[in-house]
C-alpha cells in the first residue's frame, strides 16, 4: 500500500513539471504585457524597458523559466507584481477560501445527487425516474453563473434574506463560520456551486444502481428471500465505487475554484485569484496558482483512488 | 415590520456588530461603503494603480500632491488649486525653472513634519534609479507625468525649485498627479514597499485603517487634516473592488454597499425604482477612434471628415439609455478651451460625397477595439452601432476585438508595429491641456514615445504646441489652446463619438455629495444615515 502511494506521488512530479511548462508558455503566447498593472496606459517604450529590467522580465524566456523553477524548488514562489505580496500567501489564502466553499458544496452535492440517483435507479423507467432524471439534466445544463445571478436577484435583492456578494461582513479575515452573520455569506455560492455536481452525480448514481440491479447476485439475494430494503442496501454499496470516483473528480474541480461563480459572488477564492491574475497578466501569481492547483488535483485523485480501494477490496487486488 | 424589513434590520445589526469589533463604535457620520469598478484594491505606496479610479479613492484620500484639484463645485470643469504647495511661479530669469512655496505646519500621518527635503526625496523615489528609495512601480506610474521633469532642489525648508527640460507652462498640472508619501515611514520600514503598503503614511484627509487583500480597504478621517473644511464628515470609508456591473447593482440594492461606480445603463431604471439616487455629470472624458496617419484611407482628411459626418450620435445616446453626451470634439463643450470648433453633424449624404471625392468608396477600414476596459463604456454594442452607421455611409468597417490589455499594448506600440490597423478605440482622460489635446497631435509624442498613436504630424500644430508650453500668461495660453482644439476639429484628427456622463448609484441614505466635473471626486463632505 505504501509503495503504491509513493509510486503515485512520484508520478505527480512529471505531471507538475509538464503543467508548469505549459502554463509558462501559455502566459507568454497570449498577447499583453506582464507589467500591465504597474504601467499606466500611456507608458513610453523607454519607461517599459526600464521597468522590465527592474523586474527581470528582459531576460530570455527559457532563462526566466529556469530561474522561476529554481526558486520554486526551494519553496520560493516569488512575489505578485500587482500587490507585491508573496505568491505562496496569495495562493494559500485563496485556496483556503475555495476549500471552505468546496467543504460544503461537496457533501451537499454528494448526498443530494446520491439520493436522487438511488431513487431514480431503483425505479428505473418509472415516472419517479423520469422526474428525477429531468431535474438532474436541468442541474447539469444550467450555466452556474446564471443561476448565481438569479439566486442573488431573488434572495439578496428582492427578499434581502442573504448577502449578494463577498465573504463575511468584514472580508475573509476573521471569518467565523460559527456566527450566522458570517456563515450566511456561504449559502448562495455553495448552492450555486453544488448544482452541476448534483446533476452529474445523480445521473452517475442512477446508471450505476440500474446496472448493479441487473446483475446476477441481486437476483440471488432476492431468491434467498431478503427484504427489498436489504437488497437495495447491497445494490447501493456496490454502486458506490463508481460514484466516489466521479465525486473525487468533482471535488478536484471545485477546489480549482469556479472562476465564474467566484466572480459573480466576489468570493476571494482560487478561481477569483486566477481570473485576476489572467486579466492583469500577473505572471508569478498565475504560475504559482496553476502549479499549486495541479498538485492539489493530483493529490485529490490519489485520495479518491485510496478511498475507492478501501470501499472495494477488488481494486486493491487488481 | 414586513419580512424583508425584519431581515434588513437583522443584517444591519449584524453588520454593526461586525464593525464595532473592527474599530471604534460608529458615530453620526456613518460608514460609506463604495463598490468600485476596479478588479482589485489600488496600491497604497504613492501613485496608485487601477487607473484614475485608484487616484480617486486611494491616491487623493491618503495623499496630497503639491497641486490639488478643486472638486468642490459641479457647475464647471474642475481646475487645479493649491495643495501641499501654497503658491508657484516660473522663475522670471529662467523659464525652465519653477519655484514652489510649500505649506507650513503640515504633518505626515506618522507625526513627522512635511518639509522641502521630503519633496526632493519623493521625486528621486520615482526618477532616480540609484537612490535607495527608488521604487520601479512608482517610476512606471509617475513617468507619464514627469516626462518634462529635469530635477528639483531645495531652496529652504519651505521652498523648492523644479527644473524642466523645456519651458513648460503646464508643469503645475503635471505635478498634480504626483503623490507625496512620508519618507519617515519609508525609512522606518527600511524601504520595504510591501510593508509600507500595509502602513502607508501621507498627509491626506483619510488615515489608512485596515485592508483585506483583494476584498476591502478601510479608511478613517484624519481629524488633523491641514484643510479643516475637508476633514471627512463620515466616520469610515470602505472601498470594495467589484469589477462586475451586475454584482455592484445587486450589492447596492441589497444594502451591502451604499455607493456604486458606473452602474450599467440597463440597470438604471431598476435602481431608480428602488429609490436609489442616480447622479451623472459630464466630465473630461472622450470615447473616440484615434486614426492611422501613416497608411490607409484616414491619411486623407476628407475620409476622416466623412467618418465624422457618418455618425448619428443621437442613436448612440439612445443605445446607452441617455448616459452619454454626443461627442463632436476631443474635449466636452464645458472645457474652457473648447472654442467654436467645426461640428460634424450627422449627414450621411455629405459623408458619401466626401468618400466619392476621395476615391474611397467602399472604404475598407479596420478598427482595433476592446471587449471591456477602463473608461471604455459599453465597447461592444457601441462599436457595432458605429460600424453599422459608417457602413451605411460607404465605409466597410472590420472590427478587430481584443481584450483590454492587448489593446493597450497595441496602443503603446504605435502605428509602426500595426500599420494595417486604421483606427483604435481607446477612451481618454482629457483633464488637463496636455492630456486633452497636445499628446494626440504633437510629433514629440509619436508612439512608442507617447500617446500620438497614429503619428499625426503637422508643423503648424507643433509650432502652436511650442507656443503653449512657452506661454506663462494664463489668458494668452487659453487663447492658444482654444486655437489648438479648433484646429484639431477642422483636421478631424479623430472620429469623435461620445463623452461619458460618469453615472453613480447612491443609496437614498447618502447625503452631501457634490459631483465635480472631474475624474477625481471629493468624498469628505459625504454623510450616511444609519
Amino acid at each position: 500500500m505504501i509503495r503504491y502511494i509513493l509510486r503515485r506521488i512520484l508520478y505527480a512530479i512529471p505531471i507538475a513539471f509538464g503543467v508548469s511548462v505549459v502554463c509558462f508558455s501559455l502566459v507568454y503566447i497570449a498577447p499583453g504585457d506582464p507589467l500591465q498593472t504597474v504601467m499606466p496606459p500611456d507608458a513610453t517604450a523607454e519607461t517599459i524597458a526600464i521597468v522590465k529590467h527592474a523586474y527581470g522580465f528582459d531576460k530570455p524566456l527559457p532563462m526566466q523559466f529556469l530561474i522561476w523553477l529554481g526558486r520554486v524548488l526551494t519553496g520560493d514562489f516569488g512575489v505578485s507584481i500587482a500587490t507585491r505580496r508573496p505568491v505562496i500567501l496569495e495562493v494559500s489564502e485563496a485556496l483556503a477560501n475555495t476549500a471552505l466553499l468546496a467543504a460544503f458544496a461537496v457533501p451537499l452535492a454528494f448526498f443530494t445527487g446520491y439520493v436522487m440517483g438511488a431513487v431514480a435507479g431503483s425505479f428505473a423507467g418509472r415516472w419517479v425516474d423520469r422526474v428525477v432524471t429531468g431535474a438532474a439534466v436541468v442541474g447539469v445544463s444550467l450555466p452556474n453563473y446564471w443561476l448565481g445571478i438569479v439566486l442573488v436577484i431573488v434572495f439578496a435583492v428582492e427578499y434581502m434574506l442573504l448577502p449578494a456578494t463577498g465573504m463575511g461582513p468584514n472580508g475573509s479575515t476573521g471569518f467565523d463560520l460559527l456566527q450566522w452573520s458570517n456563515a450566511r455569506f456561504l449559502v448562495l455560492p455553495v448552492i450555486t456551486l453544488a448544482m452541476i455536481p448534483i446533476g452529474i452525480l445523480a445521473r452517475t448514481t442512477r446508471a450505476a444502481v440500474a446496472e448493479v440491479r441487473n446483475q446476477d447476485f441481486v437476483q440471488t439475494l432476492r431468491a434467498k428471500g431478503l427484504s427489498e430494503w436489504t437488497v437495495t442496501r447491497h445494490v447501493l454499496k456496490n454502486a458506490m465505487p463508481q460514484v466516489v470516483a466521479v465525486m473525487g473528480l468533482q471535488f478536484g474541480y471545485l477546489l480549482g475554484g469556479s472562476i465564474l461563480v467566484e466572480t459573480v459572488f466576489t468570493w476571494p477564492g482560487s478561481g477569483f485569484l486566477l481570473s485576476k491574475a489572467i486579466i492583469n497578466r500577473d505572471v508569478p501569481v498565475l504560475q504559482g496558482t496553476i502549479l499549486v492547483l495541479s498538485l492539489v488535483f493530483v493529490a485529490t485523485n490519489l485520495v479518491v483512488d485510496l478511498l475507492q480501494s478501501l470501499i472495494d477490496p477488488r481494486i486493491r487486488r487488481a | 415590520m414586513t419580512r424583508p424589513d425584519l431581515f434588513r434590520s437583522v443584517f444591519m445589526l449584524a453588520l454593526g456588530a461586525g464593525l464595532s469589533l473592527a474599530g471604534p463604535a460608529a458615530l453620526a457620520g456613518g460608514t460609506l461603503v463604495v463598490g468600485m469598478t476596479a478588479g482589485d484594491l489600488p496600491i497604497t505606496t504613492g501613485n496608485p494603480d487601477q487607473g484614475f479610479e485608484g487616484y480617486r479613492f486611494v491616491g487623493y484620500n491618503l495623499y496630497d500632491s503639491l497641486v490639488l484639484w478643486d472638486l468642490s463645485k459641479s457647475d464647471k470643469v474642475a481646475d487645479i488649486k493649491p495643495g501641499l504647495a501654497t503658491e508657484w511661479q516660473v522663475d522670471e530669469a529662467n523659464p525652465k525653472r519653477w519655484i514652489f512655496k510649500l505649506r507650513q505646519g503640515v504633518k505626515w500621518h506618522d507625526g513627522c513634519e512635511f518639509k522641502a527635503d521630503d519633496v526632493v526625496w519623493n521625486l528621486s523615489r520615482s526618477t532616480d534609479e540609484k537612490a535607495p528609495e527608488f521604487d520601479p512601480s512608482q517610476f512606471a506610474q509617475a513617468r507619464s507625468y514627469l516626462g518634462n521633469f529635469a530635477g528639483v532642489e531645495k531652496i529652504d525648508d519651505h521652498t523648492v525649485a523644479f527644473e524642466t527640460k523645456v519651458p513648460d507652462s503646464l508643469f503645475p498640472y503635471e505635478i498634480s498627479y504626483v503623490m507625496m508619501i512620508s519618507p519617515c515611514r519609508a525609512k522606518e520600514v527600511n524601504y520595504n514597499w510591501a510593508e509600507y503598503a500595509l502602513r502607508p503614511s501621507g498627509t491626506g484627509p483619510y488615515l489608512y485603517d485596515r485592508a483585506v487583500p483583494h476584498q476591502r480597504m478601510e479608511f478613517v478621517p484624519n481629524a488633523d487634516y491641514w484643510d479643516k473644511a475637508r476633514v471627512p464628515k463620515q466616520d469610515r470609508l470602505v472601498l470594495v473592488p467589484m469589477p462586475e456591473a451586475s454584482t455592484r447593482t445587486a450589492a447596492l440594492l441589497s444594502g451591502q454597499v451604499n455607493w456604486i461606480e458606473a452602474p450599467s445603463p440597463d440597470a438604471i431604471d431598476r435602481l431608480k425604482s428602488a429609490g436609489m439616487q442616480i447622479v451623472t455629470k459630464i466630465y473630461p472624458h472622450n470615447w473616440t477612434y484615434q486614426l492611422n496617419f501613416v497608411k490607409g484611407p484616414f491619411v486623407d482628411k476628407r475620409v476622416r471628415q466623412a467618418a465624422n459626418y457618418a455618425l448619428n450620435r443621437e442613436d448612440m445616446k439612445e443605445l446607452l439609455n441617455g448616459l452619454m453626451l454626443e461627442g463632436y470634439s476631443t474635449v466636452p463643450p464645458s472645457t474652457p478651451y473648447y472654442g467654436h470648433p467645426l461640428i460634424y453633424k450627422y449627414d450621411p449624404e455629405k459623408a458619401k460625397a466626401l468618400l466619392k471625392e476621395a476615391g474611397c468608396l467602399p472604404c475598407n477600414v479596420t478598427f482595433a477595439i476592446s471587449t471591456s476596459g477602463s473608461g471604455q463604456m459599453q465597447p461592444l454594442p457601441m462599436n457595432e452601432l458605429a460600424k453599422s452607421q459608417l457602413d451605411a455611409a460607404g465605409f466597410e468597417v472590420k472590427l478587430q476585438p481584443m481584450d483590454w490589455n492587448s489593446l493597450l499594448e497595441l496602443t503603446r506600440a504605435g502605428v509602426d508595429k500595426y500599420p494595417d490597423v486604421n483606427a483604435i478605440n481607446v477612451s481618454r482622460q482629457t483633464q488637463d491641456p496636455f492630456n486633452a489635446l497636445i499628446r494626440h497631435v504633437w510629433t514629440a509624442q509619436w508612439a512608442p514615445k507617447g500617446s500620438n498613436w497614429g503619428h499625426y504630424g503637422n508643423p503648424e500644430v507643433d509650432k502652436l504646441v511650442g507656443q503653449i508650453f512657452g506661454e506663462f500668461n494664463q489668458e494668452k495660453r487659453l487663447a492658444l489652446l482654444t486655437k489648438l482644439n479648433e484646429t484639431m476639429n477642422e483636421e478631424a484628427v479623430m472620429i469623435f463619438v461620445a463623452h461619458d456622463l460618469n453615472p453613480r448609484g447612491l443609496s437614498p441614505k447618502v447625503h452631501g455629495f457634490v459631483q465635480a466635473q472631474s475624474w477625481f471626486q471629493d468624498l469628505t463632505p459625504v454623510t450616511v444615515e444609519p
